[in-house]
């Protein structure tokens, strides 16, 4: 399992620029005229999804969802001060699965023809092998919450309407720091419209729109070169990007690369490591967070695995997995089998509250779902996954804790982690932070590893602050072959001690 | 699709964005099929099946570039599709080093038989799939009593394409992959449920190992780990099981990409003919091995596959450059990524390295950690097993190494003899001297 935060830099980026899409959703429309433009947008309507139930659940599976969904992605790049490069990306398609009991069929097809949809049914309807009948199933519409209401969909939006945005914030890098030699910068939107109908007698649709930024920079001095990025993302229109979030994207950019010319390696060891508040959540990702989905409890690999009700932390510390939180990038309206999105607390006052669960975990344990089945597109069956992971703010102020420590490091910001569940193992990457030398930031560090035991670490987080900060990057989570987008977040605190990289 | 349908409808849309303005095009077109298998507690836990279709562009219209891609194939909708993305290709900026790679880079022969598709896949039904990946759960279940839980694993996926260049290259390639192992979880008392995994690849479904092996070595590798804790911060010997050395190679790879050097994100910039790493150090990148995961006879852009080598006894020879940036550093173009990777490899298997080792650690496992391009900074965080007086001791984690990626192979003493042999990337065991863990 792992997560990182690079976004944008692969070179097999998709994307696409505006208005191909034909469509036009109203917003002020009520949910069941939606729900016909949905089933329009598709070229489906209610008695087929009824057809690909009744096939699907023909050799006696016990339940069956569809997801259709079609994506437009576009990335516009700039380099070598032009912008020079986009990308588009469109994807179309629907996911059918039958479950019966623990196991899985899935198929999905591209092809959304009554003919195509039911051969991927009767695909997926091979997990069983006995038979079924299946009346019609008549068809629930679910109106979840919107947590990202946008004004502007993406695909309204003209790429010559973003273009001057990449050269704002290419100006203002070159303008900063003399020291910088070169800039890239990626823009990135995407809106994704999924419908969704499972055999339980559920529909729901959902408009996922999302953006991210992504600059980075080379600077050079004396002949060395440092290079760093900085990224914004969110469930957001264009309207997020204010002159002020521009401009904060090239400060960030440059002072995160900048610093680095004097960064030291600390003595590689155990010490006390102070997180700042924000994308050092990614310590709850990796430390708690893989381990409390559901289908590694199920199969008894987690080092979580019969811990429910158990004290695992100090009473300071509580721990929720959030898909509520207004426009963040892990919010979901409704997960990807039609459950309606919530806040679950992995930890409450100490004690290892709840699993995240999907529909096959939750039917495992007898518990109700909590929102948390979550896939990569309609290419694949959903999993237990996370959110927004986050801690809620403690008794203490950033001050003392740091004052409090007399040598240790101050961990600020991330590029990406990993964690075995069974072991519990985890690591997390600190891209820049501080040596911490009796009680007072002192020199700048880079690039080293920290690595723990997840419930070891848990229990020695011993200070929280009150100062709680969402992460604002574009971080993507991996698992079994599958990125989900997410966020994390976290107050300041520390863990009174951690393996961290360093030099002898 | 069919190839000759495949091919007329590539060529058909690279007319048509000629016609709707771009000066140049690149129009690649896949079809796969793809099964995925798991198998867990005596019964399927999921199975999976579907054809996917792929469509991308790359566009130059005027000097000015952009790429784009689509799974719907219906030429209706592609008609639309091109018009829109040749006609938003003009918002960008000109850039005169944008165009196809030079005809010359398309010489030679593109249409080798690599013996990269299976004959034997259209014969191959569900039921033996799932066969195998049951006596694979079967052979890991009865391996050992600590064992909690083994997922066998099977995936095979078939796959065709072509790609035509609008300046007169024409390539296909239909290949098939086949994959199988497991991962195993195992009891360490009250400490923690260690896991690992062993999977295995190939392009021939009768070249996958025996299931009683895959299943037995994925329990294997878990149960070594029962036990393992974290050991003081000491300099050890290291020795790096072949699968996982990758890790470490990556970090030297990322800055040998044309790109990293004209963007001056790369600690390599300027070291063609230098030594970078030990001695013992040699790799050649092979694309034309028979069967090889990552043969080819063409890259993505249609440039002409050769043999090159990229390190000789720690000299760097050669850079991966991809057309784009290769114009923009006035470099030829050989191709912006890597195939296969092979090694001047040691006479000894690692077992045998083992044995001369007065204390070192034996990395079996990295995890997280990562490295900085541009200055060759590394930190990473391992597992592996203690070695003393020539013998394993015990298992170690939650460790890290921390340094520079280029004095780290400089720190290469040896090279093992056993290739691994489920990855493009061929790599050997490795043995560095004096490196610093950093633990409790």
């Amino acid at each position: 399992m792992s997560i990182s935060a690079k976004g944008a830099a692969a070179a097999s980026i998709p994307l696409l620029f505006g208005n191909n899409i034909n469509m036009a959703f109203g917003n002020d429309m009520s949910g069941s005229s939606q729900l016909g433009e949905y089933y329009s947008h598709f070229g489906i309507d209610k008695k087929m999804i009824q057809d690909i139930f009744s096939t699907a659940l023909s050799y006696g599976g016990d339940y069956c969802d569809v997801f259709f969904q079609h994506t437009i992605s576009n990335y516009i790049g700039l380099e070598d001060k032009q912008v020079n490069r986009a990308f588009s990306n469109i994807d179309f398609g629907v996911g059918i699965r039958v479950l019966k009991g623990d196991q899985t069929g899935y198929s999905f097809t591209e092809d959304i023809s009554p003919k195509a949809m039911k051969l991927a049914a009767k695909t997926a309807a091979n997990i069983a092998s006995g038979s079924g009948k299946v009346d019609p199933i008549d068809l629930k519409l679910i109106k979840p919450k919107n947590y990202y209401p946008v004004k502007t969909k993406w695909e309204d939006v003209r790429i010559d309407q973003k273009i001057p945005y990449l050269q704002k914030i290419n100006d203002k890098i070159f303008s900063l720091d003399k020291r910088v030699i070169k800039s890239s910068i990626w823009f990135i939107d995407q809106s994704s419209y999924i419908l969704e109908a499972s055999s339980d007698g559920l529909i729901s649709y959902d408009y996922q729109p999302m953006t991210l930024s992504y600059v980075s920079c080379t600077a050079e001095e004396n002949g060395k070169k440092e290079n760093n990025s900085f990224s914004l993302a969110i469930r957001d229109g264009i309207e997020f990007f204010t002159p002020k979030r521009l401009d904060q994207l090239a400060e960030e950019t440059v002072k995160r690369t900048v610093s680095l010319f004097d960064a030291v390696k600390p003595k590689g060891g155990e010490m006390e490591v102070v997180l700042a508040a924000g994308s050092s959540g990614i310590l709850l990702h990796e430390a708690i967070g893989h381990g409390m989905e559901a289908d590694f409890n199920r199969k008894k690999v987690s080092i979580f695995s019969d811990k429910i009700n158990k004290p695992v932390a100090e009473k300071i510390v509580s721990i929720v997995d959030d898909g509520t939180n207004p426009s963040i990038r892990g919010s979901i309206n409704i997960d990807d089998e039609n459950i309606e999105s919530q806040r679950t607390f992995l930890v409450r006052d100490g004690i290892l509250e709840s699993y995240l669960h999907d529909r096959i975990s939750a039917n495992h344990y007898n518990v109700k779902p909590t929102g948390n089945g979550r896939r990569q597109s309609f290419r694949f069956a959903p999993l237990p996954r996370m959110r927004n992971t986050f801690m809620l703010p403690g008794p203490h102020k950033k001050e003392e804790i740091i004052k409090s420590v007399k040598n240790g490091l101050y961990a600020e910001t991330f590029t990406n982690g990993e964690v075995y569940i069974g072991a519990g193992d985890f690591t997390f990457y600190v891209k820049s932070g501080y040596l911490i030398e009796n009680g007072k930031l002192t020199k700048p560090v880079k690039d080293i590893n920290i690595i723990g035991n997840g419930p070891e670490v848990l229990k020695k987080i011993n200070m929280v602050a009150d100062d709680f900060k969402m992460a604002e990057g574009g971080w993507t989570c991996g698992k079994s072959g599958q990125g989900v987008p997410v966020s994390m977040g976290l107050p300041t605190i520390k863990v009174s001690s951690i393996t961290v990289g360093g030099v002898r | 699709m069919k190839s000759k349908e495949r091919k007329e409808l590539a060529k058909w849309i690279s007319v048509k964005l000629g016609k709707a303005g771009a000066d140049e095009s690149s129009v690649y077109i896949s079809n796969s099929r793809k099964i995925e298998i798991e198998y867990r507690d005596g019964q399927i836990e999921k199975l999976k099946e579907s054809t996917q279709n792929s469509l991308s562009l790359d566009l130059y219209v005027d000097s000015k570039y952009s790429s784009h891609s689509t799974n719907n194939l219906d030429r209706k909708d592609l008609e639309k599709f091109i018009e829109e993305t040749v006609s938003m290709t003009k918002y960008l900026s000109k850039d005169k080093f944008r165009s196809l790679p030079d005809k010359k880079l398309y010489e030679g022969e593109t249409d080798l038989d690599l013996k990269l598709n299976d004959p034997d896949y259209s014969k191959l039904e569900t039921r033996q799939r799932v066969e195998l990946v049951r006596e694979v759960e079967s052979a890991a279940k009865k391996r050992s009593d600590k064992l909690i839980s083994a997922t066998a694993g099977y995936s095979d996926i078939f796959s065709e394409s072509v790609m035509v260049n609008s300046n007169g290259f024409i390539g296909e390639k239909v290949s098939t992959s086949y994959s199988c192992g497991a991962e195993a979880t195992v009891k360490d008392g009250d400490k923690g449920r260690p896991e690992d995994y062993y999977y295995s690849r190939s392009r021939f479904f009768k070249e996958l190992p025996s299931p009683q092996f895959l299943g037995e070595k994925a329990v294997d590798y878990a149960v070594r780990k029962i036990g393992q804790e974290k050991i003081n911060s000491g300099i050890f010997d290291m020795i790096i099981e072949n699968r996982s050395v990758g890790r470490i190679l990556h970090a030297l790879y990322g800055p040998m990409s044309a790109s990293s050097i004209q963007q001056k994100r790369s600690f390599l910039d300027g070291k063609i003919g230098k030594q970078i790493t030990s001695e013992k150090l040699t790799i050649i990148d092979d694309p034309l091995i028979p069967k090889g995961l990552g043969s080819r006879s063409f890259d993505s852009e249609g440039i002409t596959s050769r043999k090159r080598t990229i390190i000789e006894n720690g000299i760097l020879k050669d850079y991966y450059i991809d057309s784009y940036y290769g114009k923009k550093l006035g470099m030829t173009p050989n191709s912006g990524s890597s195939s296969n990777l092979v090694f001047e490899y040691g006479k000894r298997p690692i077992k045998d390295i083992v044995k001369n080792i007065n204390k070192g650690i034996l990395v079996t496992s990295f995890i997280g950690g990562n490295s900085n391009p541009t200055t060759g900074d590394f930190s990473y965080g391992v597992m592996g097993l203690l070695i003393e007086k020539g013998k394993i001791i015990k298992p170690v984690n939650e460790m890290n190494i921390t340094g520079n990626i280029s004095k780290l192979w400089g720190k290469l003493v040896e090279v093992g003899n056993d290739p691994y042999p489920y990855s493009s990337w061929r790599t050997p065991s490795v043995h560095f001297s004096d490196i610093h863990f950093s633990g409790k």
